[in-house]
Order: C-alpha cells, then sequence, then structure tokens
C-alpha cells in the first residue's frame, strides 16, 4: 500500500472531524460550519481562475449571486422548488453568464483583466439593483427550502439542519475531489501552462483562450452551486450577494489560505469566516463599539496579511517545515 | 425633448464627465507610471467630499476648506505611498488588488466612526449661488459651469505639465523604462511618490467640489471609483488625454441614459436600465479595441 503523505492524513483527519461535528455540536455550530463549506466551495471556484490559470477575476460574485436568484425565481411564493430541476439550472445559468463575460472579459489580460471582471459584475449587479424583477434593491426572500423528491420519494430534508450540512460536506468533498482529478489530468497541466508562460503554451500549439474560456466558465458553473445553497441556506438574496465586497472576500479567503492549491482555498474560508465573527464579538470601548466597526479590523488584518503572509497561511505551515528541516540538510552538505 | 432641456443634458453630461476625469486621471496616472491598480482610489473621492463637509463648517468657508483639504490629500497620499504602496510595486497585481482593498474597508469604517452614517450636504458658495435663467421654468445653475470650468483648467494643466515641463518628461520616460530613468541619476522612487500624492490629490478634489451638488454619503467612492475603471479601459491605461475622452463620452452617455426613454417590445429598457449602459459602451468597445481608443497595443 502506498504511504500516506502528512498532509493526506491532516486532511482526513479534518474531514472525519467534519463529518461527525453534529453529532455532538449545536445547531448553531452546525449551521455555522454548513456555511463556511459553502463558502470553501465558492473559493476553490475562484481559486481554478486566479491559482492555477493566473486570471485574477474581481467580479466572481456575480456567479454566485446569480444562481441564488435563479433559485429565488424557481421557488415561486412559500412554494418550494425542486433541487434536481433548480440545482441544474442555476448552475446553467452562472455558467451561461460566465460564457457570455468570458468570451469578453478574455480578451484582455493583466490589469485590464482584473477592472474589466469588476465592471461587469458591477454591470449584473445594477441589472438586479435598478430593476423591479428581482425584488430591487431591497431583493426577495426564499421562503422554502428546495425539496429534494424524485417522483414522491425524499432521500433527504433540507430544511433539516442535519441533513443540509451532511449535503454541503458531500459536495464539498465531490468538488474538491474532481477538481483535483482535473488539475492532475492534461487539462489541468495546461492551464497551470498558462499561468506560468502563456506565449510558451501558445507556441506549444494549445489554444489558450479556449483553456481559459473553459475554466471561465467551469469556476462560474461552480460558484453558482455555492451561490445556490447559499440562497437556500439563508433564505434571501439581495444585490449585495453579487456585489463586489463579496467578490473582495472570497477573493481574500484564496488568498488568505494559500493560493494555488485547493486546501488553501477551504482554510482560507474557515480562517475569514471566523476571524469575521470573532470580530464581531469585539467588547465596547468607551463610547466606541468596536463590534459595531468590525470591518475596520478587517481592512487592517487584510493589508498587514498581504505585507506579512505573501504566501498564505499554507505558506506558514510549509515555511514551518522548512526551519525545521534545515539542520538536517547541512549535516548532509 | 426640447432645445433648452437637451441644452441643460448636454452641460450636465460633461459637467459629470469632466469630473469623473479628475478621478480618472489620476488612477491611470497610477497604473500607467506606477503600474498599481488602486482600487482606493475612489475612497480618496469620498475623503475629499468629508474633508470639504468638515472643513467648511470649521472654517465657514468652502475655498479654505478647499485648499485645507488638497493639502490633507496630499499628505495622505505621501504617507501611504511610503507607508504601505511602495512595498508593492515588485508584487503581483493581485496583492496590489487586496491591499487596497482593505484600505477601503478601514477608510470607510473610520469614516463611519468620525462622522456617522448619516447623508451631509455642503453649502454653494454665496456668489456662485444664482442660476442663469434659460426659459421662464428652466434655468441652469452658475455652480455647475464653475465646476466644469475648474476641471478644464485642471485638465489643461495637466496637459501641460506632463506634456511640456521636465517633471512630466521625467514622468513619461518612468512609465517608459523605470530602469533607464533611475541610472540617469532621477530618484524614481520620489517621482513614483509624487505621482501617487498627485492622483490622491485630483480624487480629493474633485470629491470637494462635487460635494455642494451630490451631498456626501458613505459609499459614495466606491460608485465612482468602477465607473472610472469604465473610463480607464475605453481610455486606455496611461492615457490621460484617452482618459479625458472617455470621461465625457461616459458623463454624456450615463446623463442621456437616465433621460431618454427607450422601449423595445413593450418593455422598458430605458431609463430603467440606465445604470448598465456605461458597461454596455464598455463591452463595445472591448470587442472592437481591447486595449482601449488611445491605449498601446500589445
Amino acid at each position: 500500500m502506498r504511504r500516506l503523505r502528512p498532509g493526506t492524513i491532516v486532511l482526513l483527519a479534518c474531514l472525519l472531524v467534519l463529518a461527525l461535528l453534529p453529532a455532538f455540536a449545536e445547531k448553531y455550530y452546525v449551521q455555522l460550519f454548513t456555511k463556511i463549506m459553502i463558502m470553501a466551495i465558492f473559493a476553490m471556484s475562484l481559486d481554478l481562475l486566479v491559482g492555477f490559470t493566473g486570471l485574477v477575476s474581481l467580479g466572481h460574485a456575480a456567479f454566485f449571486g446569480l444562481a441564488g436568484y435563479v433559485l429565488a425565481f424557481a421557488a415561486p411564493q412559500y412554494e418550494a422548488a425542486n433541487l434536481w430541476l433548480s440545482l441544474p439550472l442555476a448552475m446553467a445559468c452562472s455558467g451561461l453568464l460566465a460564457l457570455l463575460i468570458g468570451a469578453l472579459v478574455l480578451r484582455t489580460s493583466g490589469i485590464y483583466f482584473i477592472m474589466v471582471t469588476l465592471a461587469f459584475a458591477q454591470m449584473v449587479f445594477f441589472l438586479f439593483h435598478d430593476t423591479e424583477f428581482g425584488g430591487g434593491a431591497d431583493g426577495i426572500y426564499v421562503y422554502a427550502k428546495p425539496v429534494a423528491a424524485i417522483a414522491g420519494w425524499e432521500p433527504f430534508t433540507l430544511e433539516n439542519h442535519v441533513h443540509f450540512y451532511f449535503v454541503v460536506l458531500v459536495l464539498l468533498v465531490l468538488v474538491y475531489a474532481a477538481l483535483r482529478m482535473l488539475l492532475a489530468s492534461l487539462f489541468g497541466r495546461v492551464i497551470v501552462g498558462i499561468r506560468v508562460n502563456e506565449q510558451r503554451m501558445k507556441s506549444l500549439g494549445y489554444r489558450t483562450f479556449r483553456y481559459k474560456l473553459v475554466c471561465f466558465v467551469l469556476a462560474g458553473v461552480l460558484a453558482g452551486m455555492a451561490g445556490y445553497f447559499a440562497a437556500a441556506q439563508f433564505g434571501f438574496v439581495s444585490p449585495e450577494t453579487l456585489g463586489w465586497h463579496q467578490s473582495g472576500s472570497v477573493l481574500m479567503m484564496v488568498i488568505l489560505g494559500g493560493m494555488g492549491t485547493l486546501t488553501g482555498a477551504v482554510l482560507g474560508a474557515f480562517a475569514m469566516i471566523l476571524l469575521e465573527l470573532g470580530l464581531q464579538d469585539l467588547p465596547r470601548i468607551g463610547g466606541l463599539d468596536l463590534a459595531k466597526h468590525w470591518q475596520l479590523f478587517m481592512g487592517g488584518f487584510i493589508v498587514l496579511a498581504v505585507l506579512l503572509l505573501p504566501h498564505g497561511l499554507l505558506g506558514l505551515g510549509q515555511l514551518a517545515s522548512k526551519l525545521r528541516r534545515k539542520p538536517v540538510e547541512a549535516r548532509d552538505g | 425633448m426640447d432645445a433648452n432641456t437637451f441644452l441643460i443634458q448636454i452641460l450636465n453630461g460633461i459637467q459629470y464627465g469632466l469630473l469623473l476625469f479628475l478621478v480618472a486621471s489620476g488612477l491611470t496616472l497610477i497604473l500607467g507610471i506606477m503600474g498599481i491598480i488602486n482600487l482606493a482610489h475612489g475612497t480618496f473621492y469620498m475623503v475629499g467630499a468629508y474633508l470639504a463637509f468638515s472643513l467648511s463648517q470649521y472654517f465657514g468657508s468652502l475655498w479654505l476648506a478647499m485648499a485645507g483639504g488638497v493639502v490633507i490629500a496630499v499628505a495622505i497620499g505621501l504617507v501611504l505611498e511610503w507607508l504601505l504602496i511602495s512595498r508593492l510595486y515588485h508584487r503581483d497585481h493581485l496583492y496590489q488588488v487586496l491591499l487596497t482593498y482593505g484600505l477601503i474597508l478601514m477608510f470607510e469604517e473610520l469614516r463611519s466612526v468620525v462622522f456617522g452614517d448619516d447623508v451631509h450636504g455642503v453649502a454653494v458658495p454665496e456668489f456662485l449661488r444664482a442660476s442663469i435663467p434659460l426659459t421662464e421654468t428652466l434655468s441652469y445653475p452658475v455652480y455647475r459651469l464653475w465646476m466644469s470650468a475648474v476641471c478644464l483648467v485642471l485638465a489643461v494643466g495637466m496637459y501641460f505639465l506632463i506634456q511640456k515641463t521636465r517633471l512630466g518628461m521625467i514622468i513619461r520616460a518612468g512609465a517608459a523604462n523605470r530602469e533607464m530613468v533611475q541610472s540617469l541619476g532621477i530618484n524614481i522612487n520620489l517621482l513614483y511618490r509624487l505621482v501617487f500624492a498627485l492622483g490622491v490629490a485630483l480624487a480629493a478634489f474633485a470629491g470637494m467640489i462635487a460635494a455642494p451638488v451630490a451631498s456626501v454619503f458613505p459609499g459614495m467612492g466606491n460608485q465612482v471609483l468602477i465607473i472610472c475603471f469604465v473610463v480607464v479601459v475605453i481610455g486606455g491605461i496611461g492615457s490621460v488625454k484617452g482618459a479625458l475622452l472617455a470621461a465625457i463620452l461616459i458623463g454624456l452617455v450615463d446623463t442621456f441614459g437616465k433621460v431618454i426613454t427607450l422601449e423595445f417590445g413593450g418593455v422598458q429598457l430605458l431609463p430603467q436600465l440606465s445604470g448598465m449602459m456605461v458597461y454596455v459602451l464598455m463591452a463595445v468597445v472591448l470587442l472592437a479595441r481591447p486595449e482601449g481608443l488611445f491605449g498601446k497595443r500589445t
């Protein structure tokens, strides 16, 4: 049998903890971890673009938010949508939007790409913000969670928070595994090659535009999956879910964890949301309510993280193991 | 739409465009010369507006407030470049995005701590309070004309600075080849610091003169930032001339998008979707010229 690497063992241990969590945790924590895992899927989808293909998108929330709106439209008032129909529909809509936007934005690169993705996401934001059909600036409620019925038989119900938790956990593992396989395939090698040197990939005969577009659409579809479950859990969608603060914070998750690794994106999602909660719990000092102004500390944290943690939290671990190995190398040399 | 309304909308569009130009020109210079993507640029616009609001109350005069505000804005620009931005020159754009995003959160929250979350107004200075009557019912405020004039003067001044002075020559050379300029004995770090401070001052000044007509409110900077990205994309990165043309174009498109009624198949498109118009324009430009109207083809 192949020996398991330490990283894999840690990963499996984390998975075991996550699988056992509902057995001992209160409802609040189960729901919190559901939310974190949804954001982890979202972060992984962005990591596919930022960390692997080298495309820094600042408009990724557009696909996340759109899928939420699709769920809201698919569930007319007080009536639940069917999961097996509305989930693929939502993901397809996000994918279609990603195809449309991607075909345009991938004509640019570098700084332009960042600005243009932001601008197009903002266009989608205004589409929902300024028009009535999506509830305008107020957003709309998703009154009932989607039902997972196949011809009358219901394998699980999302109204139950533990069921919801396990559905999301299974999806997280599936998305992680699928992306791992994708990245290990020739396709994965090509997109990493594009990040490192696009000209070289072109001269090798790869049509890099197509590869980038496929990545962009795939990332959009996965962001849609996350957005669908976020809307189902929260029961509410508003233009803010497509806004650029959402795009910024998911980008922060990817960087914080350490981009270019899927585990980094997941780690980043956990770290960011737990940090956010911690900051919202800050005490009141004198006349100043620190918890109300938690974003001040979040901003400061982001600035410091960029300056001090260039390789994210995972980079911290690698640094530690490098330091530990040093004496051995010195002896060998 | 009669001729007078048309004239008013043209003036409004140009005035809005010129205001955008002030913010976008700093953004495009910082991008083109320093290679820094600065998300916090819109925040400086907001800082300017809040400075105008607080200082005009303190001094009792908008003019003194503007003078003091520009000094403070330059100081903010110098300190930020020295403390944070200068560490980003050799880093990927991604980190520039994140750091400046962090700055937005901090500035926005500091604003909330100091000024609260209410909407404030700033009074138009006494002698600009008049309106020019066009017809019996329509008139055009002098302050808006004054705004356009000031922006135009600044635009000409910037053209002169960049094209005709020694400093401008160094700035242009620095954009073309940083190492070469440095090896000719020019302190490029100081030059970058000045360019950044100039950009901050321009954005803040735009916020100050806009404060009396646009009011002062939370989040006002982000709205401007994203429109200015569109301006820079359409005009071409680093091109001040492109920024001017694109800004006026967008000012007009945005203004007319809000007053023209357009229906298609019974569905009202404009002004309902006027917020999207500028992005549609950007999409068209991207299809035709991905590098922008005045950008360098790569």
